[in-house]
């Protein structure tokens, strides 16, 4: 809604406040003034011209040389307008103006012809394309016959005016009208409105002599009324109707209809104007439309409609949209002499199925869609025939068919005191309560304690107590609120252990080198069903995806996490560790029943040099080994450290002899490895290692307890073997044969070399490791270590083939 | 023989001084007190001199051996010393020279915000909860008071996966989700971080995901003015101390008050910049009590019960504390957008 603020002062007086102001006390009021719009600043040496001669410019075909009468004086100006002629009174920008554009005026020669000034086209002075009357559309601009010469031409259009535009809450549908804004403005300031005059003469004629209403759908349009009015003459509206409309953004065509937009804003009130001539008969019908009528619009357009919509016929076809928009055959033209002016209230949800189906978006459209004063139709219809008397030279015939089946429901009310400062958390008196009710222009009845408040139609979002004490709130002021702190039950607060879990593994994480990422949940049919943690049934799609891109839920994490490595990587970021904590989606087989399964996933993905120290020479690139690393890391963080298990496996996107799964207890719930050399080329990327653990899995296994042990008093025994094994036995399968066969006494396990090679058979790989033995209870002898060192080895021949290496 | 000795003394003494290495030293050493040395060799003729001689000059041989002992350790002592500082003084390096970097990853801005806001509301008395991101109808909009025919239900806003379920557009079904968990009985005071999702094409202000933080307090007697007293402190807590709020009256189905909350610019501090369009606050959130349709549908009685509800956009705080100018770095993660918030 686009406010003028000069027209706004008809209404209600605020003659003491600037457009600044008023904006203030709209937005903090509640009505929120999104922009201010100053429509002249700055504007001025502009005035209202007589073009006294107009003559061909010698040296150029599309100039002319005018002789402009400025009030003060005659001054020579070239004019490139092909619209400009002898007798018109323009508006002339004199030498010193500046126009909106920034164009400065001066004495200048064109084509060897003097130029004192510039005739301006109203685009010139600022006004947009869209809202200039056809006929000015490609030209100059031409005052009335009756405009000054010689007066403030941007003062005679209407421009010394700021426009306050309204970015409206829902429930303010009695804000979408000048009259609904005065209202507002004059229960902010405490002051009175000042209604339009809406006082007509009515002919002897009776309208119900000419046409006849019948409502087929009264649940959808409980209210229409029309009037006739004859011998109008159609030609421009007054300029200050055109000046108004077009600070409300809308565009002047002719006094008819102009006037029906001019109530329209005035009154937040929606009409319609047919050409009674042309109507095709003398009876309105309004009745839903029938399966593939069509109908077009004013605007050409042929619109296909079903029996959703509501259309208004002349008993055989549709003449309109109901409250969307006019048809075009009906439509006032410039030799229209009688017109059917309706004035209807059509319930919002019709009125948005018609609008939302063909869509079009009226102002008409607008206004019904949100709800509109039921009780203003009559007052607004009688503004548009005294308007159409007075401008448009129409005679309007007696009386108004109507049909009328609105309820008149009384609703009240009732709040008191102590509640209203209970909610609050104020103090305010039962007089100051009422009192901003009568501001409220709200019917107030006080009875004891009681306060009993009736319902308006001017004000549809009044219809509960806690609605009466925001308005109190809000006329009251904000401000006056206290701020105090709950004073009721203590509450500890806090994270939820899986919450704690979840900043522990991003604390760990983030130190470990991983930047975390956070990446779209909805992703393309192409990447679901990719390095799954386990079986997807069936993929939770959207219903109407915006894109293609953006169709489907994710079901794992890792192709968004590569494909930020290959956004990294086209800038140049070679080296790329990330993680993300987040949801997969789990559909159903066939179309989902309930609602999804939400799977809390942690993956990761690393690429490039790892561990870099340049000038050293130390440059450690990527592996399994460094991922597999932090993984183990994090399990020992996260409690369970010597739970998880590592097992080769295979993935299709994964490479098939770098991959392993992740298991506790028995339970796999996660994956490590390298990407696919293929699935690599297919992202664009180089050799780039991923992991993706269920997190439910992962924090609901059983913690490792935090204990104290006696630290060791006796010292250990170290001893070092060298192994000959076949190629392919797992190092974790020899590992676990020394800690079955050490018992007790073995406290520590380390793998210290692999090599493979040269002085080895060939099929063969030597494993060296270092076994620590230690007694807690005494020191251990040489001869007990032996004993059980050469357990471990008899166990790894017996068990892996293991040799000792010579 | 004395005089003999004194004279030895005084050569080794000299040669001492003159030594540079320590190996000359070494070679001063052995040529006076080895067993070949002068002194030795002194010592050995002792048996010729009369008993009453002996003890004379044998005490004037150990005096001059110990003299020459003595100033040959301090010499080496301090010929070593240079050796040493001379060693160092190679060994030295160029401290100005790159360290090894401690590889180290930074921690998503978003996360650091809700972190910090869950910190601040968990101070306050506030649990927080989370819940499903696709959500029922059900919880999504009925709960909280929109009904069936209600615009923002429009198809066109949100994400549908079936006729009744969608991407939720809000993370206030969690709190509904809550209270019905609550059955009736105060209080519940929780925070609700998560993802939410809405039809938008995604600019430099716009984001078909995004995250909110919504927070919810029932119980009895809750007023409006604990509302603004809880989020002054929340936000004099995350913008600093000198901020300030102000109410302004607004509509949300769910509330009612409802209000939007301005906090006061920290840019021009009020006066008025480009940051606030010159207002002096910049608008931060929506809040308001609960509706008491709402808490009826979630089982409390509005009669007894009061609330307090507040929703935020996680990167509008975000983009306005570290003053980040387009939403989607957020979700692009580039990894120099990353680098930048590893202090936070």
């Amino acid at each position: 809604m686009l406010v003028s603020y000069q027209w706004l002062k008809e209404y209600v007086d605020i003659s003491d406040l600037t457009a600044e102001e008023t904006a203030e006390k709209l937005t903090r009021g509640g009505v929120e003034v999104d922009l201010l719009h100053p429509r002249s600043e700055g504007l001025d040496h502009i005035v209202v011209g007589f073009v006294e001669e107009c003559e061909q410019h010698p040296n150029a075909d599309k100039l002319r040389i005018c002789q402009v009468n400025t009030g003060s004086e005659t001054a020579q100006i070239i004019c490139g307008a092909p619209n400009v002629a002898a007798g018109q009174k323009v508006a002339v920008a004199k030498p010193g103006a500046v126009l909106p554009g920034g164009m400065k005026i001066k004495k200048a020669k064109l084509r060897g012809e003097a130029s004192e000034g510039m005739i301006c086209s109203l685009q010139e002075l600022g006004i947009e394309q869209k809202l200039v009357a056809k006929e000015f559309m490609d030209g100059i601009y031409v005052f009335p016959e009756d405009a000054e010469v010689g007066a403030d031409a941007v003062n005679e259009l209407g421009l010394r005016d700021t426009v306050l535009e309204l970015d409206l809450t829902p429930n303010r549908s009695d804000c979408l009208s000048m009259i609904g804004i005065a209202y507002e403005m004059a229960a902010l300031l405490d002051r009175g409105v000042q209604l339009p005059d809406a006082s007509f003469t009515a002919a002897s004629e009776s309208a119900a002599n000419k046409v006849s209403v019948r409502v087929d759908v009264p649940e959808d349009n409980p209210y229409y009324s029309a009037k006739v009015i004859k011998e109008v003459t159609i030609g421009p509206s007054p300029l200050w109707m055109q000046n108004r409309l077009t600070a409300a953004g809308i565009r002047p065509i002719n006094n008819v209809v102009d006037i029906t937009n001019y109530v329209l804003i005035e009154y937040g009130q929606p009409l319609h104007a047919f050409d009674l001539d042309r109507f095709g008969s003398e009876s309105i019908v309004v009745r839903r439309a029938q399966e593939e009528e069509t109908i077009t619009t004013l605007d050409e357009e042929v619109r296909t409609l079903s029996s959703e919509h509501m259309v208004i016929t002349n008993g055989e076809e549709p003449t309109a949209l109901a409250g969307v928009m006019g048809g075009a055959f009906s439509e006032v033209q410039e030799d229209t002499t009688a017109i059917l002016l309706e004035a209807a209230y059509f319930t919002p949800a019709r009125v948005r199925k018609t609008s939302k189906d063909t869509g079009l978006r009226s102002e008409s459209s607008i206004r019904f869609e949100k709800g509109i004063d039921q009780n203003r139709v009559e007052e607004a219809s009688a503004r548009a025939a005294y308007l159409l008397e007075r401008y448009a030279g129409g005679k309007v015939l007696d009386g108004t068919v109507e049909e009328d089946h609105r309820v008149q429901e009384k609703h009240v009310m009732t709040t008191d005191t102590n509640r209203v400062n209970q909610l609050l958390g104020m103090d305010i008196t039962q007089d100051d309560i009422v009192s901003i009710f009568r501001r409220l222009r709200l019917h107030t009845e006080v009875d004891g304690e009681n306060i009993a408040v009736e319902a308006s139609t001017r004000r549809p979002d009044l219809r509960i107590e806690e609605d009466l004490i925001e308005e109190v709130a809000r006329l009251y002021g904000y401000d006056y609120i206290p701020t105090t702190l709950p004073h009721g039950t203590t509450t500890p607060g806090g994270l939820s252990t899986e919450q704690k879990d979840r900043r522990t593994i991003r604390r760990f994480l983030e130190t470990s080198g991983l930047h975390e990422a956070i990446t779209y949940s909805l992703t393309s049919p192409d990447r679901v069903k990719r390095f799954l943690l386990s079986d997807v049934p069936g993929t939770v799609d959207v219903s109407l995806p915006m894109s293609e891109e953006r169709s489907t839920m994710r079901t794992s994490l890792i192709p968004h996490l590569l494909d930020t490595v290959q956004y990294n990587r086209n800038r140049q970021i070679n080296d790329t560790a990330l993680f993300e904590l987040g949801s997969v989606f789990i559909g159903e087989e066939s179309s989902l029943s309930r609602q999804p399964e939400e799977k809390k996933v942690l993956a990761g993905a690393v690429t490039g040099l790892w561990d870099v120290h340049l000038w050293q020479g130390e440059k450690k690139k990527t592996d399994f080994f460094v991922v597999k690393g932090i993984l183990e890391g994090l399990f020992k963080e996260v409690g369970i450290g010597d739970q998880a298990l590592f097992a080769p496996s295979r993935h299709n996107d994964l490479h098939p002899g770098r991959s392993a799964d992740v298991s506790i207890n028995g339970r796999t719930f996660g994956f490590i490895g390298q990407v696919h050399p293929n699935v690599e080329k297919e992202w664009g990327i180089k050799e780039t290692y991923v992991f993706q653990l269920d997190l439910d899995i992962l924090l609901s296994a059983d913690k490792e307890p935090t204990s104290y042990a006696t630290l060791p008093r006796y010292p250990s025994i170290s001893r070092d073997i060298a192994l000959v094994v076949g190629e392919d036995v797992a190092a974790g399968e020899v590992k676990q044969v020394i800690e079955e066969a050490g018992g007790e006494l073995l406290k520590q396990v380390t793998l210290f070399d692999v090599y493979e090679g040269e002085n080895l058979e060939v099929g063969k790989k030597s494993l060296a490791f270092s076994l620590v033995y230690l007694d807690p209870e005494r020191t251990l002898t040489d001869e007990e270590v032996t004993k059980t060192h050469e357990h471990v080895l008899a166990e790894l021949t017996d068990k892996v083939q293991a040799v000792l290496r010579q | 023989m004395i005089d003999r000795l004194q004279e030895l003394g005084k050569e080794a003494l000299e040669e001492i001084k003159q030594a540079d290495t320590v190996k000359a030293l070494d070679a001063v050493r052995v040529k006076y007190l080895g067993k070949k040395g002068p002194i030795t060799e002194v010592l050995r003729g002792m048996g010729k001199l009369s008993a009453e001689e002996r003890p004379k000059v044998g005490q004037k041989a150990n005096e001059v051996r110990e003299e020459i002992q003595q100033q040959l350790e301090q010499k080496t002592e301090e010929l070593e010393k240079i050796a040493l500082e001379e060693k160092l003084q190679e060994e030295s390096i160029d401290v100005t020279l790159p360290g090894k970097e401690v590889k180290r990853g930074a921690r998503h801005p978003l996360t650091a915000v809700v972190e910090e806001m869950e910190d601040i509301f968990i101070g306050l008395g506030f649990s927080v909860t989370e819940g499903p991101e696709v959500e029922t109808d059900y919880y999504n909009f009925e709960a909280l008071n929109l009904p069936p025919d209600h615009p923002a239900r429009d198809m066109q806003d949100s994400f549908y996966v079936t006729p009744d379920m969608l991407l939720r557009t809000q993370t206030s079904p969690v709190q509904a989700r809550t209270m019905e968990k609550f059955k009736g009985k105060g209080p519940v005071k929780i925070v609700c971080p998560g993802k939410v999702y809405r039809r938008d094409d995604d600019d430099a202000t716009h984001s078909h995901q995004f995250m909110q933080m919504e927070g919810l307090y029932v119980d009895e007697n809750v007023r409006m003015s604990d509302l603004k007293g809880t989020l002054e402190a929340f936000v004099k807590e995350y913008f600093g101390p000198d901020r300030t709020i102000r109410l302004r009256p607004s509509f949300f189905p769910f509330t009612e008050p409802s209000v939007e909350v301005d906090v006061s610019c920290g840019i021009c501090g009020g006066d008025g910049c480009r940051i606030c369009k010159h207002s002096g606050w910049i608008e931060v959130l929506g809040a308001g009590m609960v509706h008491p349709n709402v808490l009826t549908y979630n089982g409390f009685d509005p009669e007894k019960y009061s609330g307090f509800a507040f929703g935020m956009g996680v990167e509008r705080f975000a983009m306005l504390k570290y003053g980040i100018d387009d939403i989607r770095h957020f979700y692009t993660n580039d990894i120099r957008f990353l680098e930048q918030f590893k202090r936070v």
